[in-house]
């Protein structure tokens, strides 16, 4: 998808001065971010910056202390109970483990969205489970319990389970957490196939850059709460490469792309007061 | 420290624990009443009616053995420890009457709800704990499925009829280990006006009674196993602590309750 498409549609998901506090600390601090229709946005930051706290409040699993989040034209914090379960029905997760119901089998897990959400018959339900599980690679699964299939195959099974109702949206925590290098570009080939051909819009939280920028149209990074860039991939691949330079911001991002050991992330990290520090608990004693 | 920081302190914790426990009792009171109003869409479901059938297998089916085992034991005791006393009187026989009282009216739904929730509460809280744990129960939510059609209703009406049916072959088990000491162990005279004395002393209210209590303590054990699981936070300690705390909560809230019954039963001379 080029820039000049992603700006013209309408945004599906608005996230609006979203604040998130746990324990009084802000661990989402006036994030601002549309995401337009059939794009595939990568949300991506360092441990703890907030990233998986924006997917969870994006899908109503927290709600905000301050601001708001619009998904498909509704404002998640008007929604009752009721709204909200027919909004889910709309969009799919990709938890990061999978998170398959461990008492059923594979095809069991995706059926049970259309067993529950839908009247088609069973023979109708057992041809849909397998187109699903074509679609990921995984049909011959169809009859092994998740305790048998290895973790790439739980992702898999997991994208099946999120796509069986097809989505409009597809949200996906940490796909390639946890997995080798060529399972993690099957999953990334995956999200790419699910964008392009079922025109879902994606959106994905990673830290995996490699996976971000195969994947991206464009991405957004969080750190210490705050949304400091969103930008296409092309621009973000040349503040990696060194072609933007000069502030303090792009060098936090390049060393994070980069995945440098020095610079303004770890800068910020150092001790201060190390010595005051040592020097007050040796008048203690 | 000084006294007065101890003592703010002391009143502090207290009220915190006051607090806490007032939380804990509405949460579970709170997941008591949504799992009654989504009771009848899951029992229309024919999923939910699999899911309720698998639990009485699990609760009940699985732990009959253990229960009838525990019981007729209870039964053996309780003849061999009551007939030196009574032996003097001359009413050695009299243990039926009491085998009885004690059996249907207290010792087989105690008992029984004391097995259950070390058999079925704790499995309950565990794997609810490890479904948090893993995501599962997110997942449920984000596929507009609610936990508690889902998970909760399938194991508190299992448990609730499933203590009532174990209840009632706990009460003859007792009755049974009783009757095999007479046979075995006492005088012949005892055991042929064992059953015939139980019979003549235990009214209608005396399995109700117990099997109220079963009831309750069914709901009870459920109810306090499903909340600390779906409260579970902090991986594989969590579910530790989970399991452990249901089994206390357990014992303790059934204890707690048929002292109430109890005292209620005895007001109303029931």
């Amino acid at each position: 998808m080029s820039e000049t498409e992603t700006i013209e549609t309408q945004p599906v998901i608005r996230v609006v001065d979203l604040v998130k506090r746990f324990g009084g600390r802000a661990v989402l601090d006036g994030i601002n971010l549309d995401v337009h229709s059939g794009e595939t946005i990568v949300i991506m930051g360092g441990s703890g910056c907030g990233k998986s706290t924006l997917l969870r409040s994006m899908v109503g699993s927290l709600f905000p202390d301050e601001g708001r989040v619009e998904l498909l034209g509704r404002n998640l914090n008007e929604l009752e109970d009721r709204g909200l379960n027919a909004l889910r029905l709309r969009f799919g997760i990709l938890f990061q483990s999978g998170a398959l119901f461990n008492s059923m089998t594979v095809g069991e897990n995706v059926a049970l969205p259309l067993r529950e959400h839908t009247n088609l018959d069973e023979q109708t339900i057992d041809i849909m489970v397998k187109i699903k599980l074509e679609q990921v690679g995984l049909r011959e699964a169809v009859d092994l319990m998740p305790a048998e299939i290895s973790g790439g195959m739980k992702k898999r099974a997991g994208l099946a389970r999120a796509i069986s109702l097809d989505p409009e949206i597809l949200f996906y925590d940490e796909p390639s957490a946890g997995l080798d290098p060529v399972t993690s570009a099957e999953i990334d080939q995956l999200i790419m196939d699910m964008s392009g051909k079922l025109g879902v819009t994606s959106v994905v939280v990673t830290h995996e850059m490699d996976s971000a920028f195969r994947i991206a149209d464009r991405i957004a990074m969080l750190d210490q709460g705050k949304m400091i860039k969103v930008a296409s991939r092309s621009e973000f691949e040349a503040l990696r490469d060194g072609e933007i330079t000069g502030d303090e911001q792009s060098d936090l991002i390049r060393q994070f792309l980069r995945g440098d050991s020095e610079g303004p992330i770890t800068d910020r990290r150092l001790s201060t007061g190390y010595e005051a520090d040592i020097l007050e608990a040796a008048e203690r004693e | 420290m000084s006294d007065r920081a101890t003592e703010r302190n002391f009143v502090e914790e207290v009220g915190s624990r006051v607090i806490g426990g007032v939380c804990y009792l509405g949460g579970m009171a709170i997941l008591l009443g949504r799992a009654i109003s989504v009771a009848p869409t899951t029992l229309s479901r024919s999923s939910g009616r699999k899911a309720l059938i698998g639990q009485m297998d699990r609760v009940g089916v699985r732990s009959v053995g253990v229960v009838c085992l525990v019981q007729i034991f209870i039964g053996v005791i309780l003849a061999l420890q009551l007939a030196p006393p009574l032996e003097p009187w001359g009413q050695v026989k009299m243990i039926a009457n009491i085998i009885g009282i004690a059996g249907f009216r207290m010792l087989g739904p105690i008992l029984t709800a004391v097995v259950i929730s070390g058999f079925a509460g704790a499995s309950i809280a565990a794997e609810i704990g490890t479904m948090v744990v893993s995501e599962e129960i997110e997942a449920l939510r984000a596929h507009a499925l609610n936990p508690v059609r889902f998970l909760v209703v399938p194991r508190l009406l299992a448990t609730f009829v499933m203590m009532l049916l174990l209840t009632i072959i706990a009460n003859w088990m007792i009755a049974l280990g009783g009757y095999f000491t007479a046979l075995l162990v006492l005088d012949p005279e005892v055991t042929e006006t064992y059953w015939s004395l139980m019979r003549d002393q235990l009214r209608m209210r005396d399995f109700a009674s117990g099997l109220i209590m079963a009831g309750v303590f069914g709901v009870l054990i459920s109810l306090i196993a499903c909340y600390e699981g779906l409260k579970v936070r902090g991986g594989a300690e969590g579910v530790g602590k989970a399991t452990t705390m249901t089994v206390v909560y357990s014992i303790v809230s059934i204890i707690l309750a048929a002292g109430v019954f109890t005292t209620i039963f005895y007001v109303f001379e029931f």
